[in-house]
């Protein structure tokens, strides 16, 4: 009993390390401003500059780098099979809800209906 | 403050802002295809690299800087670098949840390789999800890549 709590709370923890990398990392780059627009004033060094010097970057990093290291222990307990899957379909709509309240998106109808549909698919794949 | 959510805003700004920042273009759409073929090509090339080297232990974690020197794993490392950057440079200039499904658009990828490199045979539960993610690409893909921000109204303000 014991040993399937801490299973579910690592799944848990995967998913909320990855899904809340990615949104950080969206914040991160949506603070430093588009680098195509940025490259054109102050050349690739002054992309990789305004990169490094976002703080929103690191913690982004950090939270991408504590998800690599979860799924490594994860993957040390549980089957890949039971992994993967699980993770990548409830991830795939944990970031998709974290862009629209905490990215405040605009997911108009044919965003949330593709969202969706990819996400069926997705979980399709996860079944076999 | 919220900015209105009405169609005719997002219809409009991209002529009032500078081009190069509500829009999409061909480098962006090579952009995005380097953030899936770099994702999925380069976990491929890792995977198999590392298979070759056999088990790493925690003992021998010194073998993981050896690892370099397989040329898949150096191949597909230099794959994922390639990944991160264009996925960076994407977030920058496209919404997240634009970019989210193109980033699934990977699984299809594996999905065709697995069928048409590694001749593996594709149960139909798997088929269908391809086809429900190719679907879902399209859709989106033809869509505004933005929404309207204060914060990058502001920023396209600034500027111009």
């Amino acid at each position: 009993m014991s040993h399937h709590v801490l299973e579910f709370g690592l799944i848990l923890l995967l998913v909320l390390f990855n899904s809340g990398g990615d949104l950080l990392m969206a914040r991160a780059m949506r603070r430093v401003g588009d680098v195509d627009a940025l490259r054109k004033n102050a050349g690739i060094p002054g992309v990789i500059k305004a990169v490094l010097t976002t703080p929103l970057f690191y913690a982004a990093l950090l939270c991408m780098a504590a998800g690599y290291f979860s799924l490594l222990t994860a993957l040390s307990r549980l089957d890949l099979s039971v992994v993967i899957p699980a993770v990548s379909s409830v991830t795939y709509l944990t970031t998709l809800l974290g862009a629209r309240f905490f990215l405040r998106e605009h997911l108009d109808r044919r965003r949330w209906v593709a969202g969706l549909v990819v996400l069926g698919g997705v979980v399709l794949l996860a079944l076999d | 403050m919220r900015q209105a959510r009405s169609p005719d805003l997002i219809l409009v700004l991209p002529m009032k802002a500078p081009r190069h920042i509500y829009s999409m273009n061909a480098w962006r759409y090579m952009v995005l295809l380097m953030v899936v073929v770099g994702s999925t090509l380069g976990d491929a090339f890792v995977s198999r690299g590392m298979k070759e080297l056999g088990k790493i232990t925690f003992s021998r974690w010194d073998d993981l800087l050896l690892a370099v020197t397989n040329p898949w794993v150096a191949l597909g490392t230099l794959l994922l670098v390639l990944f991160f950057t264009s996925y960076l440079s994407a977030l920058s200039w496209a919404d997240l949840s634009y970019i989210m499904p193109a980033t699934a658009f990977g699984n299809v990828l594996t999905g065709l390789l697995a069928r048409f490199a590694l001749h593996e045979r594709i149960p139909v539960t798997r088929w269908a999800g391809i086809l429900l993610i190719t679907a879902g690409v399209g859709f989106i893909a033809r869509g505004p890549s933005w929404t309207v921000h204060e914060e990058r109204e502001a920023r396209a303000e600034r500027d111009a």
